[in-house]
């Protein structure tokens, strides 16, 4: 499924022929990838299969990394956003992420974490109504709202990947990222972001990443499953609605996968 | 239809406030370039007259004299020289021993409080050095120390000629006093780094701990330990005003250990102020300059032997 | 592995040499540490009793007549570091964001060359520089000059510390900030520095107490004087070029003054220090949680 711009109608966000690299490794190989509109899509497969360098590729974070390179194009609303003269900070603006591990800012207190990157030139008033917005779409609004102004660091690690993702959210993006955002929480914390993702779909396009297939098929509408070849190189072997992947994978790469022959 | 781009920076700098944002940082680090450039610059443009009316012989011409503007450094080197000696002679063998007092056998209740002192030495400034070095040191080489070393070794001319009290020997110890610390600290760390399974290996063929420390684990942080002393070495070359106040300040060469006399660093810091004609400023400033030389290299020696040993700074 | 000819057959022998070898090591311990407590006692003996309200408030007075104090030169200590710090942290500070962001390359390891040179640099030959830079062309001695010397010599400090602060705050932290679209100035002024500020501060604290001591480029820039003096244009009295000029006059009243401005030094120093150690336990905490 490749995109073009004749389907930009329906994809926000798409890749055509990305690679990307590491210095003079080659991470990620001629990925073509879109993404629907306002839906959940998960990219699954084992470590090392490039899932999380094709993410970081999407909001131009990979090239923060050291000599990292990157060829070929990435749509948004069908614009290359690697085209010299883009600031990568605005795209990053549209594009928002949510990392593998919480990281709340350490010295700013929870409000002003979730205010991090609101929209400027509100009264203070204005100021409380976004992060309230932002606390509650991301389920935290209650839990927190009589400590404001204390650190995010005594929060549990479930409080804080929400306060990130209230963050991201209060950036007001078109596309949210989230790198295996449940992958170090317990399952209760799991559960409550699980639900949270589908809710945020009211609003955003989600990629998710994630190691684990049962909230792939839990919380996606469409699923890409990605391997690496044999020069570890990371390539999309294939993409389908998530109940079609799951119950008639066409690739038996995939279908291995699945039923847990390896990986 | 690829582009290729290639980042080879961890920054970006796009948008206007970026911009802005770079061009200070690198204004900033340019002028931190330009002023330690600046600084070997000027040395050499202060020093112009002098190197070009005495070239050369300066460094080992070893008249002194503002009155007839004959100018040659060899007494300020000599002493520069053996008061440096000295000073890495006694805090050599006295801090090397003590790191490895500190590393190997000293129980954890008795180390940290050590070290602590030792390295509470490196904080005490110059001057009070100078102080403790001119009211109790000096008297005391010059009734205690002095007369029971001339009474041992006075046949030898080191340690021959009047005791003043005042000297070589009086700022070879201060200046051992102030490089100790950095010896016992680094080769503490040089020693401590050195794997467990060499000294087990050895303990195992049947050595003593002391064997094992000076005959295995020394040899084996000797590299560091010797960046160690002359990192220390060149801290001694450099320091100005503790050696002022003990030294005598004679710009005059003599064997004897006792004798008063004249470092680079001192005669800068006595006469610089009274230097009436502009070639005796000028000899001033290039004594400054070798100073400098001197002092960059060997310090960048030391710190190529020790980031070795260690592998980071 | 050899461990050499061992000459001794007798084990007796060969413990016994090495317990006298430990003593000796202890020993070299022990006078290391001894003499800091030595040098440190005899200074707080002398010093302190000439310490009083009048001593830490008064101006110097003329030869030969007994009292004053070292008012003017407690003073200008403060003016001089507190100029020489103005001047030192935005040039270290920016140095160290370029080195931090930038990190491999040949221009930045040329800078962190550079700052190791000027580390090895003795004092005087950085108050040479001052005066060439600052009191030559204008013709008179200045507090200005002095701080510039200072400054120089807080430099590699500053430069080297900030650069492992920065490097040392959490990537992801770092990487967090610009997912969200911050601009990398946002990003390092909002984020990575307050992070950061712990460390940066006590290289700052340990800095201060580094240069309160200093007295070689004070000869030459500074100068000293007798009066109150605020101007950092013109001379000024310095607390440590005090205790020097006092230390090397005959007059007894002037080197006991000298022992207590002595004391006065060490006490600034070892609070300096001290508040280091405690900024520096405080950075480590914060790294942990």
């Amino acid at each position: 499924m490749s995109a073009t711009s004749a389907i930009a109608g329906t994809q926000l966000l798409a890749t055509e022929d990305l690679s990307a690299y590491y210095g003079e490794r080659k991470a990620l190989g001629d990925v073509s990838i879109g993404f629907r509109r306002k839906a959940v899509t998960a990219v699954i497969g084992p470590s090392g299969c490039g899932k999380t360098t094709l993410l970081r590729c999407l909001n131009r974070i990979h090239e923060v990394a050291f000599d990292a390179r990157v060829e070929g194009r990435v749509l948004l609303e069908g614009q290359d956003i690697y085209v010299s003269g883009v600031d990568p900070m605005s795209i990053r603006r549209r594009i928002g992420m949510v990392f593998q591990r919480p990281n709340p800012f350490p010295t700013l207190s929870i409000l002003d974490n979730a205010l991090a990157c609101a929209p400027r030139g509100l009264s203070r008033q204005g100021r409380l109504d976004v992060a309230e917005r932002a606390l509650r779409s991301a389920a935290l609004w209650d839990e927190v709202k009589d400590k404001l102004r204390t650190s995010p660091l005594r929060l549990s690690g479930g409080q804080q990947q929400r306060l990130c993702i209230a963050r991201a959210v209060a950036a007001e993006p078109e596309v949210l990222l989230m790198d295996e955002p449940t992958a170090s929480l317990d399952p209760i914390a799991t559960a409550v972001i699980e639900e949270l993702m589908d809710s945020l779909t009211d609003t955003f396009t989600i990629v998710a990443v994630t190691h684990n297939m049962q909230q792939a098929a839990r919380v996606s509408d469409v699923t890409a499953f990605m391997l690496a070849d044999e020069h570890g190189v990371g390539r999309l072997i294939e993409m389908d609605d998530t109940a079609k992947l799951f119950t008639k994978p066409s690739d038996h790469r995939t279908e291995d996968y699945i039923t847990g022959r390896f990986g | 239809m690829t582009d290729r781009t290639r980042f080879r920076r961890v920054a970006r700098f796009v948008s206007p406030v970026d911009r802005g944002f770079a061009a200070v940082v690198y204004g900033g680090s340019i002028l931190f370039a330009l002023l330690i450039v600046g600084l070997f610059v000027e040395l050499v443009l202060g020093s112009w007259p002098s190197i070009a009316a005495f070239g050369p012989s300066f460094i080992w011409k070893s008249s002194w004299d503002p009155i007839t503007s004959k100018f040659g450094a060899l007494p300020m080197i000599y002493g520069t020289v053996v008061t440096s000696l000295v000073a890495i002679a006694l805090a050599g063998f006295v801090g090397i021993m003590a790191a490895v007092f500190l590393a190997d056998f000293a129980p954890r209740w008795l180390a940290t409080p050590l070290s602590f002192l030792i390295e509470l030495l490196a904080a005490v400034p110059s001057v009070v050095y100078g102080l403790w070095g001119l009211f109790v040191l000096a008297p005391f080489v010059r009734t205690a120390v002095g007369p029971a070393l001339q009474k041992t070794l006075g046949w030898t001319p080191l340690f021959s000629g009047p005791i003043y009290g005042v000297g070589l020997l009086t700022a070879g110890i201060i200046l051992a006093l102030m490089i100790v610390p950095t010896v016992t600290a680094i080769s503490r760390d040089v020693i401590a780094a050195i794997p467990r399974d060499l000294r087990e290996a050895s303990m195992a063929v049947g050595t003593t701990k002391w064997e094992t420390a000076t005959r295995v684990v020394l040899p084996a942080a000797r590299v560091g330990i010797f960046g160690a002393c002359v990192l220390a070495l060149g801290r001694a070359l450099g320091e100005t005003i503790a050696v002022t106040m003990v030294i005598g300040n004679r710009p005059e060469i003599s064997a004897s250990l006792f004798a008063p006399s004249y470092t680079l660093a001192s005669v800068i810091a006595n006469e610089f102020t009274e230097a009436t004609t502009s070639i005796y400023t000028s000899a001033l400033i290039e004594l400054g300059l070798i100073l400098f030389v001197v002092s960059v290299v060997v310090n960048a020696l030391a710190r190529l032997m020790i980031w070795r040993v260690r592998g980071s700074t | 592995m050899t461990v050499g000819a061992l000459r001794y057959r007798r084990l007796k022998q060969r413990r016994v040499f090495g317990s006298l070898g430990t003593a000796l090591a202890l020993l070299c311990s022990v006078l290391a540490a001894g003499s800091l407590l030595a040098i440190l006692g005899y200074v707080v003996v002398q010093g302190v009793s000439a310490i009083n309200w009048n001593f830490l408030t008064q101006l110097p007075h003329p030869i030969g007549v007994p009292g004053g104090g070292v008012g003017n030169g407690i003073l200008g200590t403060f003016i001089i570091i507190g100029i020489a710090t103005a001047m030192a942290v935005p040039i270290g500070l920016l140095t160290g964001i370029y080195l931090a962001l930038f990190g491999r390359g040949p221009i930045p390891e040329a800078l962190r060359f550079l700052s190791d040179v000027l580390s090895g640099v003795p004092s005087i030959a950085i108050g040479l520089f001052a005066y060439a830079v600052l009191v030559a062309p204008l013709k008179h001695f200045s507090a200005l000059s002095a701080s510039f010397a200072f400054m120089m010599l807080m430099l590699p400090l500053l430069v080297r510390t900030s650069e492992q602060a920065i490097r040392s705050v959490p990537q992801t932290v770092r990487e967090g900030a610009l997912a969200l679209g911050m601009s990398n100035f946002r990003a390092t002024v909002r984020i990575v520095l307050p992070t950061a500020r712990p460390a940066i501060i006590t290289a700052l604290l340990l800095a201060i107490a580094r240069v309160t001591g200093e007295t070689a480029p004070l000869l030459f820039t500074a100068f000293g004087s007798q009066y109150w003096e605020a101007n950092p244009n013109n001379p000024m009295a310095v607390l440590a070029l005090q205790v020097f000029n006092y230390a090397i006059s005959p007059y007894p009243d002037w080197q006991a003054q000298a022992w207590a401005g002595a004391f006065l030094l060490v006490v600034a120093v070892f609070i300096l220090s001290l508040g280091a150690r405690l900024m520096l336990r405080r950075a480590m905490r914060g790294l942990d949680s």
